[in-house]
C-alpha cells in the first residue's frame, strides 16, 4: 500500500497466527453452544417438574430420563428409521429442487408465465402439507409415490419463490455494471444474476427443506406406507400401541433432525453467504 | 475538443477541420446533433436537444451541468447502452469503459475477482488475468487489498476498485459519471491526482461528468457546460492552467467564478421554461 493508505485505512485482512485462530474458533464454538445447552437443560428441567407435579400419570408423561434411557437402548432402530426418513426427505427435496428450480427460473424470466402462475406459487405455500396427503393416497396408494408427491408439493413452491425473488431483486445497477463490462444474455445470467440471487435462493432452499420435512412426517404418519419403517411411522405405531415412551422417543428424534439440518446445514450456508456478500455486519456477530 | 473560443453551441453541420496528422485529428468520439427523448405524448421528456460534441484522442473532457442536463444520458449513448432518438454518435474506439457514481462492485467477488471478471468478459486468457488484475490494482494503490471484499473497503477504495475494473476493459475511452461525487473532499482530491496521473501515463481519452465546477477545471483539458431541460451545450471552455493543478489554486478559483456565473445563467434560463 502506498502513501494513500493512511487516511482511509480500514482493518486490512490480516492473517492471524494459527494458534490464536484455533483458540478463536474454540471460543466462538463455545459461545454459540452454551446457550443451546442451557436451553436444553431448562427444557428437561421443566419437563421433569411437570412429571414431579403429577399432573398426569407417570405412564402418560414419562420422565425425561426414562425417555433418554430408552432412546439410548433403542438407538440402533431409531438410527435406522431416522436414516430411512432422512433418505426419503433428501430424495423428495432433490426432486423439488429440480422442479422448483425450473419453475422459478421460468416464471422469473417469462412474463406470461408470471402473470399466469406467479401468485399461485405463493398460494400453494399456504396450503398445509397434511391436506395433500389424502389426494396422494388416492393417486399413489400406499407407495413411495405418496411421499414424493407430498414432499415435492411442500418444498417446490418455496424453492421457486426463492429463485423468483432473488432474480427480481438483483440490483439494476449491478446488471448495468455487468452490461458495461460485456456481460449479456447467458453471460449476464451466469456472472451477475445467479450470484446476485444466491442469498435469496439459499433462503428458499432453507424454507423448502423445512416444508419438505413437515410434509414428509405428515405423509409417514397418515399414509400406511409399506416396507421400511421411517421415524414418522414409528411415531404412529407407538401412538397406536399406546407406547408413551415410544411417542416421546420418536418426537425427540424428529425434532433433533429438524434442528440439525436447519441450523447446521442451511443456517451455516445462509450465514456464510450473507457474511461473504456483506449482508450482515461482521462486527455485530 | 477543438478550441472554439467564443461559440456557445456548435453547429451540427460544422465539420472538424483536419489538422496536421489526419489520424490524430479525427475525433475519437463524435456526437452529431443528438436528440434523446423518453416517453411519448404528454409524458415525453426531452433529455438532450441538438447536442454536438467532438472529443479528440487522449483528451480529458469534463461535462459540467446541473441535474437534469442529460449528462448521464449522454454518457449512456457514448457507452452504447442506449440509442439516440435522432442524430449520430460515432465512437472510433474498440471499447468504452464506464464508471458510475456508485462503484457497483459485485459483492460476491473479491476486489481482485471484480477486476478479473472484467478481464474475462473482455476475452483475456485465464493465465493472464491474475497478473494483469494485480497490476491494475497496484496502479490504483490497492495491491494489498486484492483479497478483500467490497463491503470491507472504504468508499474511496471501492471507487478505486471500480476504476481498476474500468481500466481492465482496456478501453480507449473512459466514461466517468460523477465517479467521485459521493466521496469526502480529501479522498476526492487524492483520487484527482491519481486519475490525472493515470490519464497522462496511459494516454486514454476521458469523458468525465460532474456538477462540481472546480472539479471540472481541476481535471479537464476543456469544460463543456451543459444547459438543463433539455440538455444542450451552452458553452465550451478550454482550460489552459498548467498541470499538475490544485483544486484550491487561485487560477482554478478565478476560472470557476466565471463558469459558475455562466452556469447560474443557463440553469436559471432552464427553469424559466
Amino acid at each position: 500500500m502506498a502513501v494513500t493508505a493512511d487516511l482511509e485505512v480500514i482493518v486490512p485482512p490480516t492473517a492471524a497466527p494459527a494458534d490464536s485462530r484455533a483458540k478463536k474458533l474454540a471460543r466462538r464454538t463455545w459461545d454459540a453452544t452454551w446457550p443451546k445447552l442451557l436451553a436444553i437443560a431448562i427444557v428437561i428441567l421443566a419437563w421433569q417438574i411437570v412429571v414431579w407435579s403429577h399432573w398426569k400419570r407417570e405412564t402418560l408423561i414419562p420422565s425425561p430420563f426414562t425417555v433418554l434411557d430408552h432412546l439410548w437402548q433403542d438407538r440402533g432402530d431409531m438410527t435406522v428409521s431416522a436414516w430411512i426418513t432422512l433418505g426419503r426427505g433428501i430424495q423428495g427435496f432433490l426432486v423439488a429442487v429440480i422442479i422448483g428450480g425450473v419453475l422459478g427460473l421460468a416464471v422469473a424470466r417469462i412474463p406470461v408465465l408470471r402473470a399466469a402462475i406467479g401468485s399461485m406459487i405463493t398460494g400453494l405455500q399456504t396450503m398445509p402439507s397434511v391436506a395433500w396427503v389424502p389426494l396422494a393416497i388416492i393417486l399413489f396408494r400406499q407407495g413411495a409415490g405418496t411421499v414424493l408427491f407430498v414432499v415435492v408439493l411442500g418444498a417446490a413452491p418455496s424453492i421457486a419463490n426463492g429463485i423468483i425473488n432473488g432474480i427480481d431483486n438483483v440490483p439494476p445497477l449491478l446488471l448495468r455494471a455487468g452490461r458495461v463490462l460485456g456481460a449479456r444474455g447467458i453471460s449476464a445470467l451466469r456472472h451477475v444474476v445467479i450470484p446476485a440471487a444466491l442469498p435469496s435462493v439459499v433462503g428458499g432452499l432453507k424454507q423448502g427443506w423445512s416444508f419438505a420435512w413437515r410434509s414428509l412426517l405428515a405423509a409417514e404418519l397418515i399414509a400406511n406406507l409399506p416396507g421400511k419403517i421411517g421415524i414418522g411411522q414409528r411415531l404412529n405405531f407407538a401412538a397406536t400401541a399406546i407406547d408413551y415412551i415410544g411417542v416421546f422417543e420418536s418426537m425427540i428424534v424428529i425434532l433433533i433432525i429438524g434442528i440439525l439440518v436447519d441450523s447446521l446445514l442451511f443456517g451455516t450456508a445462509d450465514r456464510a453467504i450473507r457474511r461473504r456478500y456483506g449482508l450482515i455486519d461482521a462486527a455485530a456477530t | 475538443m477543438k478550441p472554439f473560443s467564443d461559440q456557445a453551441v456548435r453547429a451540427a453541420s460544422s465539420p472538424v477541420p483536419p489538422t496536421g496528422l489526419e489520424a490524430q485529428a479525427r475525433p475519437v468520439v463524435s456526437i452529431g446533433n443528438v436528440t434523446k427523448s423518453f416517453g411519448s405524448g404528454n409524458q415525453r421528456v426531452v433529455a438532450l436537444d441538438g447536442v454536438t460534441l467532438d472529443v479528440n484522442r487522449g483528451e480529458f473532457v469534463c461535462l459540467l451541468g446541473a441535474s437534469g442536463c442529460g449528462k448521464s444520458t449522454l454518457l449512456n449513448l457514448v457507452a452504447g447502452l442506449d440509442q439516440p432518438t435522432t442524430g449520430t454518435v460515432d465512437v472510433h474506439a474498440q471499447h468504452t469503459g464506464l464508471m458510475f457514481q456508485d462503484p457497483a462492485l459485485f459483492p460476491w467477488l473479491t476486489v481482485r475477482g471484480n477486476v478479473e471478471l472484467a478481464l474475462k468478459l473482455g476475452g483475456v486468457p485465464r493465465s493472464e488475468r491474475r497478473p494483469r488484475a494485480l497490476e491494475l490494482l497496484e496502479m490504483v494503490h490497492l495491491g494489498d487489498f486484492a483479497k478483500a471484499r467490497p463491503h470491507e473497503l472504504s468508499g474511496g477504495m471501492r471507487q478505486r476498485t471500480a476504476l481498476a475494473r474500468a481500466l481492465a476493459q482496456n478501453a480507449d475511452v473512459l466514461l466517468m459519471d460523477e465517479p467521485f461525487g459521493a466521496l469526502d473532499a480529501m479522498t476526492r482530491d487524492r483520487l484527482h491526482d491519481e486519475l490525472e496521473e493515470l490519464w497522462s501515463s496511459t494516454g486514454k481519452t476521458i469523458i468525465f461528468v460532474t456538477h462540481n465546477v472546480r472539479e471540472a477545471i481541476r481535471l479537464g483539458d476543456c469544460v463543456v457546460l451543459l444547459a438543463s431541460r433539455p440538455g444542450r451545450v451552452a458553452a465550451v471552455y478550454d482550460v489552459t492552467i498548467p498541470r499538475p493543478r490544485r483544486i484550491d489554486s487561485p487560477e482554478v478559483a478565478t476560472m470557476a467564478a466565471t463558469i459558475t456565473d455562466q452556469l447560474r445563467e443557463v440553469v436559471g434560463r432552464g427553469s424559466d421554461r
